[in-house]
């Protein structure tokens, strides 16, 4: 289908060159969080809770402040007063009130002049606890008789009758479900189950804070989003954002679990009670899993009516999900226009409430919301398929959403390629290989929004005629090298002549986190404006020179030229001649542009798994993994393909071992990798990736953001190809080797 | 905290003697020092057997045994020819600890000492009949690596006694061994169940076999009824359901984070059915025995 609006024929866009960071990564050159240090600057260590619900009765840090070395201690005494909303939350979960709600919340926290001495004296805080009934569970959260564990959370929308833990209810829809459900030829209802994950990045969080008696501060920081950080946590201490300079380092990992503060303002408050010496404080991999967030658990009852030849006649969804002790953090708003996204169906309802339980805060992971719901609604599709023996590509086709269709939330789609996915998916050989026995094949669809938001780039033409960008996103999955290209690209300079660099808060205007997929797309968006107007202007810088109007020149292959006859015969001239003499001929130049991006395209995929279960044993392999995702326009498509690899992982992760396991006690049973259980590579296949592009008509290059749907397939489709294996359907995750046996034997009676 | 080089086992014996605080002995480390680092464990008393001479030598003794001294890290098992040929039950047992770089460190005395039920080299070692050597104040005594773990974290060991040594059995004539483990993943995991099988063959038939049953209870089971139900047999289809069923019968396991009591029990006799095939197909060597 040929669109007068793409573009094609590019240099640079579409090539694979080196990744800018790659050298200081392989080599241990490259500054993480942990990795930076300043003169006489003490570490932190911080007291957690053991309970998942205590009232904190006293908290006395005498012997520990008694310890020579130890410079200060810090509890919410120390913090101030009167916030509300979200802040408070921010500030509650950084510090404990009168409460700790969570296993692992902290509740003091302490700086000495070395980590092992912070950790001694962080022993030595005596903490005196009242232990409160808890509570873990999304269902048990709400049932009648639960304790209620934060009074007042509830929200304007939640009904009345509801449980006191209910924070949040949403409901939409259209078109007419009963009658829908009365024209299926099969009617089929029930309920799904995830677990919670945590999204596992490597490097734990990891800051270093300074800040005077004055109020003014520093911190460098691992994060997703500085100015987030900036403004939270300028929050929580009660002090002007501007006085707090933020600067991000290398990240080792975020999906979206670093665009929050979790535990960086104790940096702050620490060193503004040492006098102002700089603190350093590392999570250990247990405070991560225990104290940051992961995502939420959900209970979700699905109902589907399907005709006979697969058109889906009607769809309902009641999805609870609780994202921790907090109220707003739980994805219901996300996870709910998820649910129904791939499909064009007439009549749909859609309703979820969000509880708060005894867990920590939760956090965005990758495509929030949407793996959960596409667990249940995908997987329902699926055993339909199975049932009416239907291929699930072909009802998918069938009931898909399709350019100009009204999505399942309300927005009408422009253009997008779910189908082209899915017929990829189709034709793709991984498609038509015969399984052999106690082997089976899954398929699931995916989506996701994509996010433009707030952002601010600037860029500057060097003397040399090389370009600098500065971009406030950090960068967590190749945004430095995609953004590289278009900008190079746009000023048909080589690549190497381009570096981008992400920049502290004081250098540019607020930006959001790099989330949501946003970083290439919008970044990206604003750095072409920015490339733009510096080309304009050195197309003015040649217009003097040869002395004819600005408008008579034109730019292409990094130089000016005269454009046409009329505007004389002049040698072009390139941007480093420009660049040379820029001093004499107006001064620096640059380009700059700022903007809450419009043009967002989403992402569809579409998966393919085929996994052999172990019927003894009920130990799932995966045999083949096919991953075929829209991108829009692929710019460095090496990246795109490691974003689809990574979302496969990642969910297969969630789909077979990962979750949460609690103790009748409320403590988490696993806050370790050996038992909480990524997949390791000798886990997975390679993972068969197709780039379908089909570009946004909403960004210069056509720029979808690929990050995040690749997460959203893989738990049904999982699970789908375990039931293919093994004649037992899993409805809730993971589907570890107990569950799945014992689903097996059940099933053989 | 005290850190310690001693130089013989005597001498080590008499370190720990005296101690009267928390005391951790250091071989490959890679128990200890994690539990230092994860603040599980504070030692006073920290007694490095690494200066000892010898500890990292594998030599074999005069009726064609082995004897491993207690530094000996896993890769070095693992490359070890003899150790390969005579017993790999047990050196694949050992190369199943950690990864790559934990196996430049970690040590069979370390694994039997930490005293988990779940470590993969026990179970292969009592499988084989191995025999460690014990030094304390009072000199040296020999017993069955089986008498050594008494519960998780815990071993039989008195008060200033240290593992010295491990001594495997000369491995004789058609004889063949077998470590299997379930974990969800394919590494970097710890055993939900584990099954170490070695037995002995005069022509088709089991004449000797010991069966060992790791996670399935405090310490690792040494099974009579499951080695009872295939000596005398060729391991048929129902000699392999007995053997099953019998494994099933003597684990004891709980339920717990990694995996449920009715699935262990469930497994051990999966395990204990592949691991008993596999060794018997080593027993027969590879131009006798059957692909696997």
């Amino acid at each position: 289908m040929a669109r007068d609006d793409v573009k094609t024929g590019y240099k640079l866009i579409g090539t694979r060159p080196n990744r800018p960071d790659g050298l200081d990564k392989v080599t241990g050159r490259a500054r993480y969080g942990a990795d930076f240090s300043l003169p006489g600057m003490l570490h932190a260590a911080v007291v957690r809770s053991p309970h998942a619900h205590a009232r904190i009765v006293k908290i006395d840090a005498s012997k520990a402040l008694a310890l020579d070395g130890v410079k200060a201690v810090v509890t919410r005494a120390d913090l101030p007063t009167g916030l509300t909303g979200e802040d408070l939350n921010l500030q509650d979960n950084t510090l404990a009130g009168d409460r700790a709600l969570y296993d692992g919340h902290a509740v003091a926290a302490v700086a000495a002049t070395s980590a092992l001495l912070a950790q001694d004296a962080a022993r030595l805080i005596e903490v005196t606890y009242e232990v409160l009934p808890h509570v873990t569970d999304v269902d048990a959260a709400m049932a009648p008789g639960a304790p209620v564990i934060r009074e007042g959370v509830a929200d304007y929308s939640v009904p009345e009758g509801m449980h006191g833990n209910v924070a949040r209810y949403m409901e939409f829809g259209h078109g007419d479900v009963e009658a829908g459900f009365a024209a299926a030829d099969i009617v089929r209802e029930h309920t799904y189950k995830t677990e919670a994950t945590h999204q596992g990045y490597i490097e734990p969080h990891a800051c270093v804070g300074q800040m005077g008696e004055d109020g003014r501060g520093e911190m460098w920081v691992c994060t997703q989003g500085h100015w987030y950080i900036r403004r939270m946590s300028a929050a929580v201490l009660g002090i002007d954002a501007a006085n707090l300079r933020v600067t991000p380092s290398e990240i080792g990992g975020g999906f979206g679990g670093k665009t929050t503060i979790f535990m960086e303002p104790l940096s702050l408050a620490l060193s503004r009670k040492a006098g102002g010496r700089p603190v350093k404080l590392v999570m250990s991999r247990s405070e991560v899993l225990r104290a940051t967030g992961p995502t939420a658990s959900a209970s979700m009852d699905v109902k589907l009516g399907m005709k006979k030849d697969g058109t889906i006649t009607a769809g309902q969804v009641y999805f609870r999900m609780q994202g921790g002790a907090f109220p707003g953090m739980s994805p219901i708003g996300e996870a709910l226009p998820c649910a129904f996204a791939c499909y064009d169906i007439a009549a749909l309802k859609h309703e979820a409430v969000e509880v708060i339980a005894n867990r920590p805060k939760a956090a965005a992971y990758r495509a929030p919301g949407s793996p959960m719901a596409a667990f249940a609604v995908e997987s329902l599709v699926d055993e339909m398929c199975r049932e009416l023996k239907l291929d699930p590509i072909e009802v998918r086709l069938k009931n898909g959403a399709t350019n100009g269709s009204k999505s399942s939330y309300g927005p009408v789609y422009n253009v997008i390629g779910l189908k082209e996915t899915l017929e990829a998916a189709k034709d793709h050989p991984n498609y038509a290989i015969p399984l052999g026995p106690n082997q089976g094949r899954g398929v699931a669809s995916g989506f996701w929004f994509n996010h433009g938001g707030e952002t601010s780039v600037s860029l500057a033409v060097g003397e040399d005629g090389t370009a600098t960008v500065m971009i406030g996103t950090p960068d967590i999955g190749g945004s430095r090298a995609s953004i590289g290209l278009m900008v190079a690209e746009t000023l048909g300079i080589p690549y190497e002549d381009v570096r981008v660099n992400v920049v502290e808060t004081g250098a540019l205007g607020v930006n959001e986190p790099t989330h949501g997929s946003r970083a290439t797309f919008a970044s990206g968006k604003a750095a072409v404006e920015a490339a733009r107007q510096a080309i304009a202007e050195m197309c003015r810088r040649a217009a003097a020179d040869w002395g004819i109007d600005a408008e008579a020149v034109e730019w292409k292959d990094g130089a000016a030229h005269p454009a046409g006859p009329n505007a004389g015969k002049h040698p072009p001239m390139t941007i480093g001649e420009i660049g040379s003499k820029m001093g004499s001929t107006g001064g620096p130049i640059s380009g700059h542009h700022e903007v809450t991006a419009e043009g967002v395209g989403a992402s569809f995929g579409t998966h393919v798994v085929d996994v052999e279960v172990d019927p003894e044993t009920g130990r799932t392999t995966v045999l083949r993994y096919l991953v075929v995702q829209d991108a829009g326009t692929a710019i460095h498509p090496a990246y795109v393909e490691g974003q689809y690899q990574g979302g496969a992982a990642q969910g297969i992760g969630w789909a077979l071992n990962e979750e949460y396991v609690y103790g009748a006690d409320g403590r988490l049973q696993n806050p370790v990798f050996l038992d909480y259980r990524i997949p390791v590579a000798s886990d997975l296949p390679m993972i068969d990736t197709v780039i379908i592009e089909v570009p946004n008509p909403g960004h210069p290059y056509g720029v979808r953001g690929v990050g995040e749907t690749g997460i959203t397939p893989p738990l049904p489709a999982v699970a789908s190809a375990i039931a293919g294996a093994t004649g037992a359907r899993i409805r809730s995750l993971p589907c570890s080797p107990p569950k799945v046996l014992a689903a097996i034997k059940a099933a053989k009676g | 905290m005290r850190y310690h080089t001693p130089t013989s086992f005597a001498d080590a014996a008499a370190i720990a003697a005296g101690a009267t605080g928390t005391l951790r002995f250091l071989a490959g480390g890679t128990d200890v020092l994690v539990q230092m680092r994860a603040g599980m464990v504070q030692p006073d008393d920290l007694i490095d057997l690494k200066h000892i001479p010898g500890v990292d030598q594998v030599v074999q003794t005069p009726d064609g045994g082995w004897k491993i001294g207690i530094a000996v890290p896993g890769i070095v098992l693992g490359g070890h020819e003899g150790l390969v040929r005579d017993w790999p039950g047990v050196v694949e047992g050992m190369s199943l600890v950690g990864s790559t770089q934990v196996q430049g460190r970690a040590t069979l005395a370390g694994n039997l000492c930490n005293g988990s039920p779940a470590a993969d080299s026990v179970p292969g070692l009592i499988a084989a009949g191995a025999m460690v050597t014990v030094t304390g104040p009072k000199g040296s005594r020999d017993i069955p690596v089986e008498a050594v773990p008494a519960g998780p974290g815990k071993t039989t060991l008195a008060k200033g006694e240290v593992v010295s040594s491990i001594t495997l059995p000369p491995r004789g004539k058609n004889g063949g061994d077998c470590y299997l483990r379930f974990i969800p993943r394919t590494e970097m995991d710890i055993a939900v169940v584990g099954c170490a099988v070695s037995l002995r063959l005069d022509g088709d038939k089991i004449v000797e076999a010991r069966v060992a049953l790791g996670a399935v209870a405090p310490t690792v089971i040494l099974s009579e009824a499951a080695a009872q139900a295939i000596i005398g047999t060729t391991l048929d289809d129902a000699a392999t359901a007995a053997l099953a069923k019998a494994a099933e019968g003597a684990a004891k396991p709980i339920s717990d984070k990694r995996g449920t009591k009715e699935f262990r029990i469930d497994v051990a006799g999966v395990l204990a059915r592949r691991a008993a095939q596999i060794a018997y197909d080593r027993a027969k060597g590879p131009s006798k025995g059957s692909q696997a």
